[in-house]
């Protein structure tokens, strides 16, 4: 039989719906997969008991005919949704072993559309990051390495695990969650497809909270297609969190036509950075040749804020997150370490709890919002967001959806920038400005760097027309044949 | 600007995360480069723009403010680090 790891989410559907294979068959294939990828360190938990037993129940379903849009498609979920009865962290000490006794409400919409648990994966802690190292269980490792070459390299963060397990064929999709490019930027190191969708797409509720004006989740996958199929799942209006859109999930997959002819697509100068890499602006070049060559009509747009979208970004995210994170005081849940009186075990709690980077930003926060400087810095910044969302809104005057790269480089070594903040907040530059604005962006895996490495395009939509860009992202993909996979060390 | 050991201890205690005094130092340096860094957004002039609230136009939902879930009790402690009998327990408060 077949390797069933090796196909897409789409292709494994089409087999189950056919009988061709089952449920159980699917799933146990994935479950031998994740038990064997310990070197990866994608996966915290494992649930590989209650995975089988939610395929059981998926074939029984299926074969009294009352199959759901994902039933038997085992999936990955990251660490930071709330999954009832399993551990859920967030990566960080502070949680300790905290198991939720309710389930987030994308994770509700996969179980209930018959999606399998696979287990929980790996990330920055409270998704701070952009190379997974800052976890408490240690780095996850990307399945890519350069060519010719045994060292380690970081999977992109804060959804490392996502990418990591979705690249590595360690499950056929992942929920991930992107602040400030953390769906976008491991897809791009990766190989895989990241989407993160218009903010208020998905419902935020039980997904830990980092900064919740910028938050939001969406899937990583192997193809457009799979990221589609399971976007239709995720997103929903929920009462629960008033910020998430009360309007119509359409059936993103039917958006997938091939057909760009006549799409406007947008080059924002403004990306075009300073010392950008020959293979990153080669990377660019191709992606606007294929789409021209698919019928679209390329057009220059300017988004003059573009380089004021990471220094407002570190004081807006950091400013929520130590607001956010001011619940973690050892009374209610997680970790608590004892001290002369209350304040003393707060302030214990968090020293021991949080890690440098977490710290870090919390501290950068407080300051921010703290007397005499809320105006200077906190309120400055979104002001520049407001300024850098009309660029945007004045771009899409002239085009329908924006082509720029998704990273300026492939991936790095691990600990080659762990001690360097500045230059690690850097690999954000193209994904930032889109969280500021909510818009929604997908990375699709587009070439090779000259070491042997993913690189991805970005395309970003317009506010709630993620259809419109998953036609434009199909496109793209089908141009850039990429098929590359990586070797699999971690087996040996 | 940038920001001292002072500071550093201030903003610790105002974020209650315990600091020794042997963090202060390389704490002080990487938050000052991180806050030398965005300064340059004083650059932008902003006078007459609006702060941004919301990046989604939506209008605030109102609902019924009703009980929809009761007795809760058990679920809610039970990942407390300590508790008795449904409630969170802490060190005394009050003298």
């Amino acid at each position: 039989m077949t390797d069933l790891t090796k196909l897409t989410l789409a292709d494994a559907r089409a087999k189950l719906v056919s009988k061709e294979i089952t449920a159980s068959e699917l799933t146990q294939a994935h479950v031998e997969a994740t038990e064997a990828s310990s070197k990866l360190n994608a996966y915290v938990t494992l649930t590989s008991e209650r995975a089988m037993d939610m395929a059981k129940a998926s074939d029984a379903r299926i074969a009294k005919g009352e199959s759901g849009p994902l039933e038997g498609l085992p999936v990955g979920v990251k660490d930071l949704f709330c999954t009832k009865g399993v551990r859920t962290t967030a990566c960080s000490n502070i949680l300790d072993d905290f198991t939720p006794p309710y389930e987030s409400t994308v994770t509700s919409n996969l179980w209930n559309a018959g999606a399998v648990l696979l287990g929980k994966l790996n990330n920055d802690e409270f998704a701070m990051g952009s190379s997974n190292e800052t976890s408490r269980f240690g780095p996850c490792i990307n399945p890519w390495k350069a060519t010719d070459s045994d060292v380690d390299l970081v999977p992109g963060g804060s959804s490392g695990g996502s990418s990591a397990a979705v690249a590595a064929h360690l499950a056929l999709a992942a929920t991930a969650t992107d602040t400030g490019g953390s769906i976008r930027q491991p897809a791009s190191f990766t190989g895989t497809v990241g989407l993160k969708p218009t903010y208020g797409r998905c419902s935020r509720w039980g997904v830990v909270a980092f900064a919740s004006s910028l938050d939001q989740a969406g899937p990583v996958t192997r193809s457009v297609r799979d990221a589609a199929i399971m976007l239709t799942s995720m997103a929903s209006h929920d009462e629960k969190d008033t910020t998430s859109m009360d309007m119509a999930v359409p059936d993103f997959e039917a958006a997938l036509t091939g057909d760009i002819r006549g799409l406007r697509v947008g080059i924002p100068k403004e990306y075009r950075l300073d010392g950008m890499s020959s293979e990153i602006e080669k990377l660019w070049e191709d992606g606007i040749n294929w789409l021209k060559a698919a019928g679209a009509e390329i057009v220059d747009v300017s988004l003059p804020h573009t380089k004021y979208a990471l220094p407002a970004y570190y004081i807006v995210a950091p400013a929520e997150a130590s607001s956010n994170l001011a619940r973690y005081d050892g009374v209610r849940y997680g970790l608590r370490v004892l001290g002369n009186d209350i304040t003393d075990m707060y302030e214990k709690t968090r020293a021991a709890g949080f890690g440098d980077e977490v710290r870090r930003r919390v501290l950068i926060g407080t300051y921010v919002l703290s007397a005499g400087y809320y105006d200077a810095y906190y309120i400055k910044a979104q002001k520049i967001r407001t300024l850098i969302a009309q660029d945007f809104a004045e771009a899409y005057k002239k085009c329908d959806v924006l082509l720029t790269p998704t990273t300026p480089t492939p991936a790095f070594a691990v600990g080659e920038k762990v001690d360097d903040p500045l230059s690690m907040y850097l690999n954000d530059v193209f994904t930032v400005p889109v969280n500021l604005a909510g818009l929604p962006g997908i990375s699709i895996p587009a070439g090779l760097s000259k070491d042997g490495l993913p690189l991805g395009l970005q395309l970003i939509g317009r506010t709630f027309d993620e259809e419109t860009m998953l036609r434009a992202a199909g496109v793209l993909e089908e141009a850039a044949g990429f098929t590359a996979e990586p070797s699999t060390w971690w087996k040996n | 600007m940038s920001v001292d050991e002072n500071t550093v201890r201030r903003i610790a205690r105002l974020a209650r995360i315990a600091v020794t005094e042997e963090e202060l130092a390389p704490l002080a340096k990487d938050l000052t480069n991180i806050i030398d860094w965005v300064e340059q957004l004083s650059e932008v002039e902003t006078d007459h723009v609006a702060p941004m609230t919301s990046v989604v136009e939506t209008e605030i939902k109102l609902r019924e403010d009703i009980v929809r879930h009761e007795h809760f009790q058990r679920e809610v402690t039970q990942n407390a680090p300590q508790s008795e009998d449904g409630f969170f327990t802490v060190p005394k408060v009050i003298e």
